[in-house]
């Protein structure tokens, strides 16, 4: 077994905001992050996928066509964005790193050829906050 | 001051999160766009952005320090960190009402206002990133 790993980023803006709840309630849960005008972060994704490499050709998958592959359907959809506002995947749903995660991981899932064993989502939000999802 | 008096430049590192939009008020979205590309998205984006601060000057005798770092960092708190964190540029703060929010103009804005909170005798230069590959220096 083999563990390859591909780093894309992409600038977004977003805030942490309940609209089931109160103003006062979101600043007293999400602090300076519920922000009405929102914030924003500089974010780098770590796509880790997994198996055994082709013995033709050495890959376990060609990098340059998961590379495509993210850019296509993760990065130009977050890239310089707001990510409450513009992007399809994220309607509805709390915009916090954990979420986007997921539904990055969702995403790719959905998009990476069969043979292809999607191992784990890594997103930084910040260089010092960071989550990990393994489906 | 004597020619023998040896000048350090002391650094102080912070950063903030905000949210922008590259945006000229005086032109319309088609020429915003084809200007500024993604970075005028109407619904704004945002930065880590990395602040470095950096003063220069001589050693006080009696201290040993170019400036106490306790007061540079609170400065740089109550100077940007308290007005820009967790902000959106172009609609929370005052700077950039009529201004453009690029690397470039925060950072003249950044200095402008550590520059009245630092004693004159000591140079300053502000460095700032908004991405790890885009950064910005003021003077320059």
């Amino acid at each position: 077994m083999v563990y390859l790993t591909r780093l894309e980023h992409f600038n977004a803006a977003h805030k942490l905001y309940n609209p089931g709840w109160s103003r006062e309630k979101n600043e007293e849960v999400f602090g300076k992050c519920a922000n009405e005008n929102w914030h924003g972060h500089n974010y780098d994704l770590y796509v880790t996928i997994k198996g055994d490499p082709d013995p033709d050709t050495g890959f376990l998958f060609d990098v340059k066509k998961l590379g495509e592959i993210i850019r296509e359907h993760i990065i130009e959809k977050l890239d310089h964005k707001n990510l409450n506002l513009d992007v399809d995947f994220m309607a509805g749903k709390m915009c916090s790193t954990e979420n986007l995660a997921i539904a990055i991981w969702q995403q790719l899932h959905a998009q990476l050829p069969p043979a292809v064993r999607l191992h784990g989502i890594k997103l930084y939000e910040t260089p010092r906050i960071y989550v990990e999802y393994f489906g | 001051m004597s020619g023998n008096e040896k000048k350090v430049a002391v650094f102080r590192k912070e950063h903030f999160n905000a949210a922008h939009r590259i945006f000229n008020p005086k032109w319309d979205d088609q020429k915003n766009a084809a200007v500024f590309g993604k970075c005028s998205n109407p619904n704004y984006h945002g930065h880590n952005y990395e602040l470095i601060v950096q003063v220069t000057g001589v050693t006080d005798p009696e201290t040993g320090y170019v400036m106490d770092m306790k007061a540079l960092s609170r400065i740089t708190a109550e100077e940007v960190l308290e007005k820009f964190d967790h902000k959106n540029l172009n609609l929370d703060t005052e700077y950039f009402r009529d201004l453009n929010p690029t690397a470039e103009n925060i950072v003249i804005v950044i200095y402008d206002l550590l520059r009245a909170r630092i004693d004159l005798k000591l140079e300053l230069k502000v460095r700032l990133y908004e991405t790890e590959r885009n950064f910005v220096e003021y003077p320059a």
